[in-house]
């Protein structure tokens, strides 16, 4: 079992969890800042290494990376990678200001971290329920850095058993502020087996 | 003058003039190996300590133990000789930290220790090094000199 062996049904189920849980994570954007969040359908990819740092501008694109650990009943971890200007909106969004700067302050950080709380949170409620595993996740880790340096986490895990990575990739609009954000979820490859056989597709 | 990028999990090498780069390298480790007299440079962007521990192996770039192995090979077609090589490492960040001691998260670590006991064993001498921290570095090889600048963002800019 590895990731080029991922079928298209398998792939669509995956694609229904980011589905699932992106509206959730819309869900409760919109009741935190009580404002209409749109929310695209998301993608969920798989591609090689080098092609992902693309989708997020580059390597040396500056962008922002929030980090949790999965535990329980499913071992692994969950991430999400938003550009710098996505991670602006998104706080401008959540802090009711216009912000054009171009660098995070404090507050926009520890916002930051509370709402990929929240968004991670969706997802993971999103997945337990639909396999019935009990998981949780941990507090955040947050780094804002290169996408290489960042992406080279979530790779490395998947390095382990191929050459490609799996995400899920979330557009949300509010308003003019637009937000994508780019999900990795990265359980460890027994909890994929876990996931895929409870769902009953393995 | 030529640049060669190098990716993830990919190794090239390169001879005077030209530069051989990796963009964004994080918990990754660069091995930049140098030639000074035949002026042929070689560059490993390695992710993984090692391809025994597990069993999708077939890139050696992957790995510290076949990526350096397979790098030093490159260059001697190149013209390099093996007694001639030095190296410098970069990277082996951690870009994320937690309290518990989840092995993944150390993997910039394993990557460091890997690749140091690899070149020791190659008998190859490491002159310089920019490893661990918790920020990513942008590397560029140049064959003429054999200087390795290393970048950052927020945590300067260096030539070792």
């Amino acid at each position: 079992m590895d990731v080029e062996n991922l079928n298209s049904m398998m792939i669509d189920i995956l694609k229904e969890i980011g589905n699932i849980g992106s509206g959730n994570a819309a869900t409760a954007l919109a009741s935190m800042i009580s404002k209409r969040v749109n929310m695209d359908v998301p993608q969920v990819r798989i591609m090689e290494f080098n092609d992902v740092a693309r989708v997020l501008g580059g390597e040396e694109k500056l962008v922002v990376g929030i980090y949790f650990d999965l535990n329980d009943e499913v071992d692994g971890n969950i991430m999400f990678i938003l550009d710098l200007e996505s991670a602006i909106n998104l706080t401008n969004i959540l802090l009711n200001r216009t912000s054009k700067e171009d660098e995070l302050d404090d507050m926009a950080i520890s916002a930051l971290s509370e709402v990929g709380n929240i968004l991670a949170s969706s997802y993971v409620n999103s997945l337990s329920a639909l396999t019935g595993l009990k998981i949780s996740i941990s507090i955040p880790s947050l780094a804002i850095d290169m996408a290489g340096a960042i992406l080279s986490v979530p790779a490395i895990q998947f390095g382990y058993v191929a050459d490609q990575v799996l995400f899920i990739e979330t557009i949300f609009e509010e308003g003019n502020n637009c937000v994508k954000g780019n999900l990795f979820l990265l359980p460890d490859m027994n909890s994929f087996e876990k996931i895929l056989s409870s769902l009953g597709v393995l | 003058m030529e640049v060669i990028k190098v990716g993830m999990a990919d190794l090239k090498t390169i001879k005077a003039p030209g530069v051989l780069t990796t963009l964004g390298l994080g918990s990754c480790v660069g091995i930049a190996l140098y030639d000074k007299y035949n002026k042929v440079a070689g560059l490993a962007h390695i992710m993984l300590p090692s391809s025994k521990e597990i069993k999708n192996n077939e890139n050696k770039a992957k790995f510290a133990d076949t990526g350096i192995k397979l790098l030093i090979e490159k260059m001697i077609d190149e013209g390099a000789f093996k007694k001639n090589l030095i190296a410098k490492i970069t990277g082996g960040s951690q870009m994320f930290s937690f309290n518990n001691n989840k092995n993944i998260l150390k993997i910039g670590e394993r990557n460091v220790l890997a690749t140091k006991e690899e070149l020791k064993k190659l008998n190859i001498k490491i002159i310089s090094e920019d490893t661990g921290g918790n920020y990513g570095r942008t590397i560029e090889l140049n064959a003429e000199d054999g200087s390795l600048l290393v970048k950052t963002i927020g945590h300067g800019t260096k030539v070792i």
